[in-house]
Formats: C-alpha cells, sequence, structure tokens
C-alpha cells in the first residue's frame, strides 16, 4: 500500500511529465523553425525530416541577400515604437482622467471604447485604403503608425486605467494639497508609482504593433513594409526556401518572444482589458 | 481647494483626445463605407458613381462567394473557439499545480501567441504540413499511414489547425492567471471532506473560471472574425472558396477586383455580423469589466 504522502507525489510526477509533453508539443513549431534555420537549404528538404545535422549560419550571414532584411526591420522598429509613443502620451492622460475624476459617463466611455475593436478592419479597409491613397500615405511608415495607435488606444487606455485605479487616491491628493501642478502631480507622483503597469502597457502596444498583419499587408508595399509584410513576400512558390524563411522568422520572432516572456504576468491584464489580473 | 478643482476640470480634458481620435476612427471611415456601398464604384471605370441604392448588397449576398465565406467565418470562429477554450482551461488545470520546471513549461506553452500571424502560416504550411518533406509527412509515414495533403484535402481544417495553435496559449495564459487566485484553502477543505478531483474541478475550478472563460471568448470572437493574414498567405481563400471568409472576401473584391462598392456593401454586412456577435459578448462579460 503507497502512504497517502506516496501516492501524492506520483500524482505529481505522473502530471508533470504528461505536462512537460504538452509543452514540448505546443513549441515544437517553434523549434523546430529555430532548427531550420540553421539548415542549408538542401537539409531543410530533406525526407525525412533531419534532426541532426551539420549547421551553418549561412542563412544568417546572407540574411540581406534575397532582400534587404535590415529595411523591413527597420520599418517595423519605427512604426511600432512611433505608435507606442504617441499612443502613451494619449492614452496615458485619458487614463488617468478617467481613474481619477471618475464621473457619470466614465464607465460608459470605457465600454464605448471597448467597443470600438469590435469594428472588423475590413469594415473601413476600403475608406482608408482610398483616403491614403489620395493624401499619399499608401506604403509609408507615418500611415501605419496612424492606424496602430487608433487600433491600439482602447487596449492601452483600458491597461493603463486599471493599473492607476490601484493607487490610493489619497496620495495624489496629498501632492494636490501640497499645491502641486497637475503636470507635477502626473510626473513625479503619478507616474513613478505604475512605473512597472506603464511598463507593461508599452510592451504589449509593442507586440500588438509588431505582429500586426491585416493592415501592414494591405497598405504598405515595399518602401514602408514592416517585417510581417517581408515574411508574407515568401508566400509565392518561387520565393521558398525553407531554411531562409527560417532564419528571417527566426529573427523577426525572437525579440517579440523575448517581451512576451519576459512580461507575461502583466500582459494578462491588457490583454483581458482588466478583467483577468 | 482652487488647485484642486483646476485640476478636476483640465483632467476633463484629458480624455478628449482619446475619445475624439476614437470617434474619427468610427465615423469618418464607417460613414465613407455606408456612402460608397451605395453608389456604383469601380476604380477600372471611374467616372461612373451613380447611386444604385442597394444594388451592391444585392450583389455581394448573392455572390457565390458569399454563403461559403459565411459558413467558412463562422465555422472557422466557432471550431477554434471550442478547440482553445476545452483544451485551455485542461491545459492551464494541468500545469496550476507544482512540479519540476514549472516556469519553463509555462513559457513553452503561450510562446506561440507571440509569433506574428504570416510566420506562423508559413512554418506550418512548410515545414511541418508539406505533403512531401514536413514533419507531419514524416509522423504519419512512421506509423504507417498514407500521409495526408492538408492544404488540399483538407484546406479549412489546416486554417483552423494553425490559427487554434496561435491562440490556445492566449487562452492559457489568461485562465492560468485565473487559476492563481483561485482559494487553495478552500480546495484543500473540500478534498479533506472526500471531494474526488472531478468534482473539485466541477464545482471550484470551472465556477472560478467562468468570468476568464467568457473574456477569453470575448477577445478571441473579435480578433477570429476578422482573420485574414493566415489565410492570404497560405491559400489565397481557395482551393474554389473553401477557404475564402468573410474577411478575405471583402479584400479580394476591394483589392483584386476593384469594386469598391461591392466591397463597401460586404464591408458593411462584416460590421453588422461582428456587432451582432458584440452585442451578445458585451452582455456577457461588459458588466463585469467595470463592475468592480
Amino acid at each position: 500500500m503507497l502512504s497517502l504522502k506516496q501516492r501524492r507525489r506520483a500524482q505529481t510526477v505522473v502530471l508533470g511529465t504528461i505536462a512537460w509533453l504538452v509543452a514540448l508539443i505546443i513549441f515544437f513549431p517553434i523549434f523546430w523553425m529555430i532548427l531550420t534555420s540553421f539548415k542549408t537549404e538542401i537539409d531543410a528538404f530533406a525526407t525525412p525530416p533531419q534532426l541532426f545535422f551539420t549547421p551553418t549560419l549561412e542563412n544568417y550571414t546572407s540574411i540581406n541577400e534575397r532582400s534587404d532584411y535590415f529595411h523591413f526591420a527597420w520599418n517595423s522598429v519605427v512604426v511600432s515604437f512611433g505608435s507606442t509613443i504617441i499612443g502613451m502620451l494619449i492614452a496615458v492622460p485619458a487614463a488617468y482622467s478617467m481613474a481619477f475624476f471618475e464621473t457619470k459617463r466614465t464607465k460608459s466611455t470605457l465600454l464605448w471604447m471597448l467597443s470600438t475593436k469590435m469594428l472588423p478592419p475590413v469594415g473601413v479597409l476600403v475608406p482608408i485604403y482610398l483616403l491614403f491613397k489620395d493624401t499619399g500615405m499608401l506604403d509609408t511608415k507615418l500611415g501605419l503608425v496612424i492606424i496602430y495607435t487608433l487600433i491600439n488606444l482602447p487596449i492601452m487606455v483600458w491597461m493603463a486605467y486599471t493599473y492607476f485605479k490601484e493607487i490610493p487616491k489619497d496620495i495624489l491628493e496629498a501632492a494636490r494639497m501640497d499645491g502641486a501642478t497637475l503636470f507635477q502631480e502626473i510626473w513625479k507622483v503619478l507616474l513613478p508609482m505604475s512605473k512597472g503597469g506603464l511598463a507593461s502597457t508599452v510592451l504589449l502596444s509593442l507586440i500588438l504593433c509588431w505582429n500586426e498583419a491585416f493592415w501592414s499587408l494591405n497598405l504598405t508595399a515595399s518602401q514602408a513594409a514592416p517585417l510581417t509584410a517581408l515574411i508574407a513576400s515568401y508566400s509565392s512558390p518561387e520565393g521558398l526556401f525553407w531554411a531562409k524563411l527560417s532564419a528571417v522568422s527566426t529573427l523577426a520572432c525572437a525579440p517579440i518572444l523575448v517581451f512576451g516572456w519576459i512580461s507575461q504576468k502583466q500582459l494578462v491584464r491588457g490583454l483581458s482589458f482588466g478583467a483577468v489580473k | 481647494m482652487g488647485i484642486a478643482k483646476q485640476n478636476a476640470r483640465m483632467s476633463r480634458y484629458m480624455v478628449s483626445p482619446s475619445v475624439l481620435l476614437l470617434l474619427l476612427w468610427m465615423i469618418v471611415p464607417l460613414s465613407m463605407t455606408i456612402y460608397f456601398s451605395l453608389i456604383r464604384y469601380n476604380l477600372l471605370y471611374p467616372g461612373e458613381n451613380e447611386f444604385i441604392g442597394l444594388e451592391n448588397f444585392e450583389y455581394f449576398l448573392t455572390d457565390e462567394g458569399f454563403g461559403p465565406g459565411m459558413s467558412n467565418t463562422l465555422l472557422l470562429v466557432g471550431s477554434v473557439l471550442l478547440i482553445t477554450v476545452v483544451l485551455g482551461v485542461l491545459i492551464s488545470v494541468l500545469v496550476n499545480q507544482a512540479f519540476w520546471g514549472q516556469g519553463i513549461v509555462r513559457v513553452l506553452l503561450i510562446s506561440p501567441f507571440f509569433i506574428m500571424p504570416t510566420v506562423n502560416a508559413l512554418v506550418w504550411k512548410n515545414l511541418l504540413l508539406d505533403p512531401v518533406a514536413g514533419v507531419f509527412t514524416a509522423v504519419w509515414t512512421f506509423f504507417g499511414a498514407q500521409p495526408i495533403d492538408w492544404f488540399t484535402d483538407y484546406p479549412l481544417f489546416s486554417i483552423i489547425m494553425i490559427v487554434s495553435w496561435q491562440w490556445l496559449p492566449f487562452a492559457i495564459l489568461l485562465l492560468m492567471t485565473a487559476l492563481q487566485s483561485l482559494d487553495q484553502e478552500q480546495q484543500e477543505a473540500a478534498r479533506l471532506d472526500g471531494a474526488g478531483p472531478i468534482a473539485l474541478f466541477r464545482y471550484l475550478t470551472l465556477p472560478h473560471l467562468a468570468r476568464p472563460i467568457a473574456v477569453v471568448v470575448m477577445i478571441e470572437t473579435i480578433f477570429l472574425l476578422s482573420i485574414f493574414a493566415e489565410i492570404f498567405t497560405t491559400t489565397g481563400g481557395g482551393p474554389g472558396y473553401e477557404t475564402t471568409n468573410l474577411a478575405y472576401l471583402i479584400y479580394s473584391q476591394a483589392l483584386l477586383q476593384f469594386d469598391v462598392g461591392l466591397a463597401s456593401a460586404g464591408g458593411l454586412i462584416a460590421v453588422i455580423l461582428a456587432n451582432v456577435a458584440a452585442f451578445f459578448l458585451v452582455r456577457l462579460v461588459g458588466k463585469s469589466l467595470t463592475d468592480k
């Protein structure tokens, strides 16, 4: 007879093993992509697929050969950071005001902001495309920055709002009593107290912008195309080089993957509009 | 107190940029879509922009792509929701107990969510599902089964599979986090009272997860209704209309056939569909979002 303790331990081992198995299966496509990025094109297409092979860095050293990788990566960086910075500048004041000076309309305003996310992008694809065409914003980074700022704004306001809500009002009031101006109150009291929350808001916005693939595919061609569009260009049969595709993909996903790992707990709040913490 | 009042007044103006921008974002393009949907407007035939009433809607609704587009959209959303929620609950409960390497397992589980959709689509289509050199083919052959040409024989299923892979981690991430606030003492007490694991799951875990599950369903629905990049980079909506969803159908009418009027009518139908879904979803969760 096993004692209760032994049974518990056996159970933990079994369940832990299953959990590891599930995790490895789910992670396998990423693992395989990274592995393939170190293969030659011939190894990459070998049948059956090779787990062991002589690794090569060739796909990385020649990353710029097929297309100017750094051009696309730079576009991704500019667009993601640009729209995140602008988005924060607009979202933080709104969240501050709604968190600390609540009015009757605050809740419905928040829900209305959320509801703008329900607008499917295809519903406005045509007019945005034509507006961009007429104003010369088609295939520009500025155009993408504007769109990304607008589509992520509700999430950023919500996320900052839920973090601000956790700060006791008294502290801000005390600062106000001491004669702090609005700017001082926000800059010297509020922001230092919500550093962590705002940092994860920034990270979430960066992740969403970096991976966005509806507007980037429809509104950019060669000038402003970010990495999502570069990788889509590998879908044509004549452009199919698995090892090169894997190397480009690995490079494109690595920074975001790391961001995601670092901030997984905090991202939950933004992704769930504050409903799950 | 003067300064406090002043701050309060000033803070009102701080919401307005957000509200104004979002209002513009809602109203300007949407009213343009409505306008375009009522006129004849094809970029290939400029100049003929007369008012034609609901003709575009009629064309869109009777288009041979509409039926499949609609059913594919619903199938895609429904299946992915079902897969991600069911597996998400099971996996998050599984990893909620302490075991060796728990932290690493969690990181591995949520990783696919951070992979960009175009990478997801191409890695699956080529490295994994390729009928000749894909990993799935090798596994099938290893077990003596006939390899499957996924994107030719089961195109929609393949899309569902790769989209589920992307969104399952989202469900796991949210549900896993929600489980951490589950009352451990209550669990322990119930266990001492002789409650089995199934009873524990049914009467304690599942009710605790009800709200996060609703949130997962709401947010996934918003994004899944507009799945585009995965279809664009793998099947291009084909073969035939087998993987064309509403989003892809409208895209192909607008940017491939240049029929602005028709695409706008389709866009509005997509908006209506999303609003019907949103109506029920917001009722389901919206209230619990702000009630705290």
